[in-house]
């Protein structure tokens, strides 16, 4: 089963599209029990990471979710899905996020606009599955005011630019997180979650 | 480096597209999903669907359409029109839209921006601005009109853009009322202004005619996207062609 985490925001909606367009049937679901029975989960998100960890807190989620990566089975994040992996946010004050990845999410710098909103290149950093069949440099649908910067820079698997560099997208085994929103970013989106969905079944192949 | 962005606009009544469309590839030119996906193959960066019903009824059918065009075509896509409520808001979320614009309601009740906004985020939240020059002024200055254009209000657009902006609007769509379906070019003095005072992105709206226009837009207007609906929708250029004048004289563009 791939699960899709419902906490009750995010654009769950079209990340199942996706999904669904690639032929699999995803499960919208917000129970615990999904999530560890899961053989790829996906973290879908818009909005403040600070939120989305409340209601992930309040669903009973947070323990599910970190001993799913901990077992490192195929997770991917987008978006806030990224944000919350890392140790905080500085969005409206310091709050504490999963604390999977350590590092921080802080602000895009001032001297252009806010939310950084529209298609911009991902220069990939490092080889990882993910990216298979897909151009360096290729162009994805970002919109967002704050981004990660994990303390491990051999984590950003791929980088993007506005005003500084910065890790738009984190892969490491079967953890994938991207700051993009794939499910928005045409044929080369769909392709992520393809190939995302095929380290899964691979995984989940292995496991059984 | 952030692309620029190109962004038709579709009419929709009833659950059809009307200010029909001209193209001979499509078999039904006025069906919302067919047209969508069209743009998508043409690489179109975004989509704008603004409801000309807005009746109760016609938001049931439309978020009906929204629903079945955003399971056919993967790209951002904004909903406007009729939309009065935050259950407004949610309904067109829900069907697949990514962000909802907002005219007449916000000006109505600006509070609506603020918890629009705090519900489900700023990135959400697009106040659209019809503006019109005020032909009295020594200096540029243009005023917002509210019911499609139909009633002043009196309020400064320039004024009204920042607050809009203060109280969590993640995005402006400004239409020049002056230019608006003449296909004479965007009023690149508004987007200028308005742009240059916002930390926003903004969509230039209403006027474009040529390719020319569409460029000034972005680099006189200092706009981030441009909307049009005439020159796509009768095919006088396709989207295709418009990214590759804009690439050709230096603009970034997705290609």
């Amino acid at each position: 089963m791939i699960a899709i985490i419902d906490y009750g925001a995010g654009n769950l909606r079209s990340v199942a599209n996706a999904i669904t367009r690639l032929g699999h049937y995803p499960k919208i679901t917000s129970d615990p029990a999904d999530v560890l029975n899961a053989q790829a989960v996906i973290l879908p998100g818009v909005g403040a990471a600070a939120d989305t960890m409340e209601n992930l807190k309040t669903l009973g989620l947070v323990s599910a979710i970190r001993q799913f990566i901990a077992e490192e089975r195929p997770f991917l994040g987008v978006c806030i899905g990224l944000q919350v992996l890392l140790t905080g946010t500085e969005e409206g004050g310091w709050h504490e996020c999963l604390g999977i990845i350590p590092g921080r999410v802080r602000k895009l710098p001032p001297g252009q606009k806010i939310p950084h909103m529209g298609w911009n290149q991902v220069r990939q950093q490092s080889p990882h599955p993910i990216f298979s069949g897909i151009p360096d440099g290729a162009n994805f649908y970002f919109v967002h005011s704050y981004y990660v910067e994990p303390e491990d820079k051999s984590l950003a698997a791929g980088e993007t630019d506005y005003g500084i560099p910065f890790c738009s997208i984190i892969a490491r085994e079967n953890l994938v997180a991207t700051q993009f929103h794939p499910e928005k970013s045409g044929e080369v989106g769909l392709k992520i979650y393809d190939n995302f969905l095929r380290l899964a079944l691979a995984a989940g192949a292995g496991n059984q | 480096m952030l692309t620029k962005r190109i962004i038709p606009c579709l009419d929709v009544k009833g659950g059809r597209v009307v200010k029909g469309t001209s193209f001979v590839q499509l078999r039904d030119a006025g069906d919302p999903v067919e047209l969508a996906r069209f743009y998508y193959e043409e690489g179109a960066d975004e989509l704008v669907f603004l409801d000309i019903t807005a009746t109760p009824e016609g938001r049931d059918t439309m978020a009906d359409v929204v629903e079945r065009i955003s399971e056919n075509v993967f790209m951002p896509l904004t909903v406007g029109g009729g939309l009065r409520s935050i259950d407004d808001m949610r309904r067109m979320l829900g069907a697949g839209a990514d962000k909802v614009s907002i005219n007449t309601a916000a000006v109505l009740n600006p509070r609506l921006i603020r918890e629009g906004a705090e519900k489900f985020g700023s990135q959400c939240i697009v106040v659209a601005i019809d503006a019109k020059r005020v032909e009295s002024s020594q200096e540029p200055k243009w005023e917002v009109y509210i019911y499609s254009g139909q009633k002043a209000t009196g309020i400064d657009a320039l004024d009204w853009a920042k607050e809009t902006v203060a109280l969590g609007a993640g995005e402006l769509m400004l239409t020049s009322m002056d230019a608006d379906g003449h296909q004479a070019g965007y009023d690149i003095e508004l987007n200028r202004a308005i742009s240059g005072a916002v930390s926003v992105p903004v969509i230039a709206s209403g006027g474009a005619g040529t390719l020319e226009d569409l460029y000034q837009a972005l680099v006189s207007g200092k706009a981030d996207a441009v909307l049009a609906a005439s020159i796509f929708h009768y095919g006088t250029y396709s989207i295709r062609e418009a990214k590759e004048y804009l690439a050709k004289k230096g603009i970034p563009i997705r290609s």
